[in-house]
């Protein structure tokens, strides 16, 4: 592995890591929220006890992502110090609102975990609100941020230098709006998930089922709601990808000549030698719809980008094919639980409809992973979209390898640690929150 | 509006220094604790430091976000001649921050809570110490973007006898502080008892620290007491913290807590000013008797304009909202606690 490679993955992999974190921080507060608020309305202790329990696990989410992204703000500098030279004073913008939003989203944090039975009860659950309302600004920022490097605007580029910069024009370029939609949807969605799951497969074993009832209900609405919105929002991202990064969306599909009414590939083994699939399933004119709303549209292919200029093909391709893959499977599981809701029931608590939940546990953030992926290979060669090679970037200190191995160390240990930590938060549920769950008794 | 800017990148570093050096010397102060008292120590740390921990640090990232969208050039060479030492302070940040999360969230107390105190001790020095070894050696004029060595370009760019010394100055400055904090914070007398001597010993360590570096400088060949002393902006905030320090002890004895703070953090100030007023507005001096300045190599003025108000329209929302958390657990902080588990 040399350098250049190193760089890309240690980059990959304290994003991939900080992105689990940061999602589950700007969502759970609103779960809280929700919990909470039933605790103030009904003053049934059950509800206080789940927001408890998971402010707690929280809280460990919360070190975990502001450690993790700390360091990303250094490493922007330490492994692309060439890129952030120049478009550091351009895309700057909404890292620089973006500190507020931090800032506002610790302190509302420090009113919310140690400000129970301190202050009005009002005024706390408003903070805890304010924790994830400033928490999702922060993430539609930086996702701005990055739409950036996926729709350059804001500055001319003129003979190599950088002109007439517009630090607001680039933040609302053109990618923002539609990256951040689907990103804030795929938080909800993940989150929700991931959450419902755990509580699904407690359920399943009969502990504590009253509470661990209360907050599937809570994470398996608002993940399913999300999960629902998500191929939507996918669809107009895909179609501001197809007109601002036809090379991405040719690798994306694995569509290596340019047609009119392109067929959408599901699955399928891309071999770049031959330029050709093998076994996909074809679904004809979808691809043009998809991309451009008309079932007839011309849909560029990789024949039409310079070989230097393509993405990988394969990674990019199997990626958006796990996205999409899961994204189908969320959503079909969503109507089964509103279908639940609205009719069945009985379903709510039938083991196959728990079993499901549990099972999908972790597709929400493999979908996440997933369609960053698609996003950050499927941009490359290129660190600013047509602008600056990603090689142009690289820092030019040598031994980038060793430190790669050193924050594979950290994060894959800080993982441990975490998911051992939150084992026994869940484990301790029944020793700490096993009261009598249906009486309505005041316990401070 | 650049000024506006330059003071704002100003006080977020004082900011950091003050606050994040008085969490990073909560600490340093428990790894002199002794075992017996050693719990105690956390718990009163944790309720002083526990509800603006996550605060604290966000100074820091504004000092970075500045330096990135303000002065690209500065972020970038600091960030390519100090990999290593920054990579370093990373770690030690990474390790302390999930150690302090950890140590209390974690639903059972076992074994596990002695690994991670340790882990936050040790992190709590090594990164103040990494911290002044970075801001050392921006001036120490060893970065040189003409080295053909590994060596040369990477490591002797911050690993000498000035650098050290000032990171060993700011490990001590940060137990200092923490230590004046605590006794505030503390209601039982031998506990203040403990912190006062704590806090005594801190202030001796960080005066001969202070004094290594004077040395250290001078063997370097590095003009430290011509920048300190050579001014009188220099002279008259020296010789102000000097009688802050007197009377901060005269105050002390007399059992004067909390205005004692602020003494303290008025000599962490003004040492900040000399020791950055002489040669502003150059903050990076390299080998070659070149320079990085706040005022050449800045971003584009529509970047500076807008930096500038998106620091300005921040401050409207987050100062108050700051001083409102430190005021409600200050005053809180001795109500007794309710708590059902
Ligand atoms: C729960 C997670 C999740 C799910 C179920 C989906 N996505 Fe997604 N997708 C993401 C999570 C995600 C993401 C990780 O959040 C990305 C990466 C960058 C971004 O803005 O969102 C993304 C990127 C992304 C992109 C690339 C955008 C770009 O590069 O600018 C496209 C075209 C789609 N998605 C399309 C879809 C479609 C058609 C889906 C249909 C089901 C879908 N996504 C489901
Ligand atoms: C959090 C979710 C994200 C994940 C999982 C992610 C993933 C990745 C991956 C896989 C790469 C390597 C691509 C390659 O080398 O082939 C990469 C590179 C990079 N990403 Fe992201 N990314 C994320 C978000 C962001 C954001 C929000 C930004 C900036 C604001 C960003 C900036 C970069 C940069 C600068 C690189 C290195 C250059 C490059 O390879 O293009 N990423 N990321
Ligand atoms: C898609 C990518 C990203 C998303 C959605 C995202 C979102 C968030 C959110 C919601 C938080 C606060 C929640 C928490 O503290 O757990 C957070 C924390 C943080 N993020 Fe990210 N982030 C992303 C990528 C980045 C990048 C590229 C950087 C750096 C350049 C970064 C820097 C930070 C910092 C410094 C913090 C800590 C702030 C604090 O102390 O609360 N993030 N991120």
């Amino acid at each position: 592995m040399d350098d250049f490679i190193a760089a890309r993955s240690q980059m990959a992999l304290s994003l991939g890591f900080h992105i689990i974190f940061s999602c589950i921080g700007m969502v759970m507060p609103f779960f809280m929220a929700v919990s909470h608020w039933y605790w103030l309305k009904t003053n049934k202790i059950v509800y206080k006890n789940v927001t408890k329990a998971w402010s707690q696990g929280v809280a460990i989410f919360f070190a975990t992502g502001a450690v993790s992204g700390t360091v990303l703000s250094f490493e922007l500098g330490l492994l692309w110090p060439k890129f952030m030279n120049h478009a550091g004073p351009i895309f700057g913008m909404p890292f620089s609102l973006e500190g507020t939003a931090f800032f506002i989203e610790a302190i509302a944090l420090g009113f919310f975990l140690y400000g129970w039975d301190r202050f009005n009860p009002w005024f706390h659950w408003v903070t805890g609100v304010i924790v994830g309302i400033s928490g999702l600004v922060s993430g539609i920022l930086v996702v701005a941020a990055n739409a950036w490097m996926n729709s350059p605007s804001g500055f001319d580029y003129v003979n190599g230098q950088y002109i007439n910069i517009d630090p607001i024009k680039a933040m609302f370029n053109d990618a923002w709006f539609s990256q951040a939609l689907h990103m804030s949807i795929a938080a909800f969605a993940a989150t929700g998930f991931a959450v419902a799951g755990v509580h699904a497969i407690m359920i399943l074993k009969h502990k504590n089922v009253e509470f661990h009832t209360k907050s599937f209900k809570i994470a398996a609405v608002f993940g399913c709601i999300a999960a629902l919105l998500q191929p939507l929002s996918g669809d107009l991202s895909a179609k501001y990808v197809a007109r601002t990064q036809p090379a991405k969306l040719a690798a994306m599909e694995a569509h290596f000549h340019t047609e009119k009414s392109a067929s959408l590939l599901i699955g399928g083994i891309p071999d770049t030698k031959n330029k050709r699939v093998d076994y996909g399933l074809k679904l004809p004119g979808l691809l043009s719809f998809m991309a451009h709303g008309n079932f007839d549209a011309e849909v560029t292919g990789l024949d039409q980008i310079p070989i230097q200029n393509q993405p990988p093909i394969a990674i990019t391709h199997y990626a958006f094919q796990i996205m999409v893959g899961l994204g189908m499977l969320m959503m079909a599981l969503s109507g089964l639980y509103f279908l639940a809701l609205w009719k069945y029931r009985n379903w709510l608590s039938s083991r196959w409809l728990l079993n499901l939940f549990a099972v999908a546990t972790p597709a929400g953030f493999i979908a996440v992973e997933a369609g960053w992926t698609v996003t950050e290979v499927g941009r490359q060669p290129w660190i600013i979209q047509g602008i600056m090679r990603t090689a142009d970037a690289v820092t030019p200190m040598p031994g980038i390898i060793y430190s790669f191995y050193l924050y594979t160390g950290v994060y894959v240990s800080l993982a441990l640690v975490v998911i051992f930590m939150l084992y026994r938060q869940i484990r301790m549920v029944g020793k700490l929150y096993d009261l009598p769950a249906t009486s309505n008794q005041l316990v401070h | 509006m650049l000024y506006v800017v330059i003071g704002y990148l100003w006080a977020a570093i004082l900011l950091y220094l003050l606050l994040g050096g008085a969490d990073f010397g909560a600490g340093i102060i428990e790894f002199f604790t002794s075992e017996a008292n050693q719990s105690r120590t956390q718990k009163t740390l944790y309720r002083a430091i526990g509800p603006i921990w996550e605060a604290n640090h966000m100074w820091l990232i504004i000092t970075v976000v500045i330096l990135f969208v303000g002065f690209p050039a500065i972020y970038a060479t600091m960030s390519v001649y100090l990999h290593i030492p920054l990579t370093i302070m990373l770690l030690g940040i990474i390790a302390r921050g999930t150690a302090f999360a950890f140590r209390h969230y974690d639903a059972v107390v076992d074994d596990m809570q002695g690994l991670y105190n340790r882990i936050f001790v040790y992190s709590s020095f090594i990164t103040p110490l990494f911290l002044g070894i970075i801001a050392g050696s921006s001036v120490s004029s060893h970065i040189d973007p003409m080295a053909t060595t590994f060596l040369d370009a990477y490591v002797y760019s911050w690993l000498d006898w000035f650098s050290v010394s000032v990171g060993l100055f700011t490990v001590t400055i940060c137990g200092y502080l923490a230590a004046i904090y605590l006794i505030g914070e503390t209601a039982s007398h031998g506990e203040r008892q403990r912190f006062m001597r704590k806090a005594r010993f801190m202030n001796l360590a960080a005066v001969g620290c202070g004094a290594l570096v004077f040395v250290a400088a001078y063997a370097e060949g590095i003009p430290l007491f011509n920048w300190v002393f050579g001014n009188w902006i220099g002279l008259t905030a020296i010789s102000a913290a000097t009688l802050s320090l007197v009377l901060m002890w005269y105050l002390l004895v007399k059992g004067k807590r909390y205005i004692v703070r602020v003494l303290a953090g008025f000599q962490i100030t003004m040492i900040l000013l000399v020791t950055t007023i002489h040669h502003f507005p150059n903050i990076v001096l390299l080998k070659n008797g070149g320079y990085l300045s706040l005022l050449e190599h800045r971003g584009h003025d529509k970047t500076i304009e807008s930096l500038g108000t998106a620091l300005l329209l921040g401050s409207v929302f987050i100062l108050p909202a700051l001083f409102y958390l430190i005021y409600s657990f200050q005053k809180k902080a001795h109500a007794p606690l309710k708590q059902n588990f």
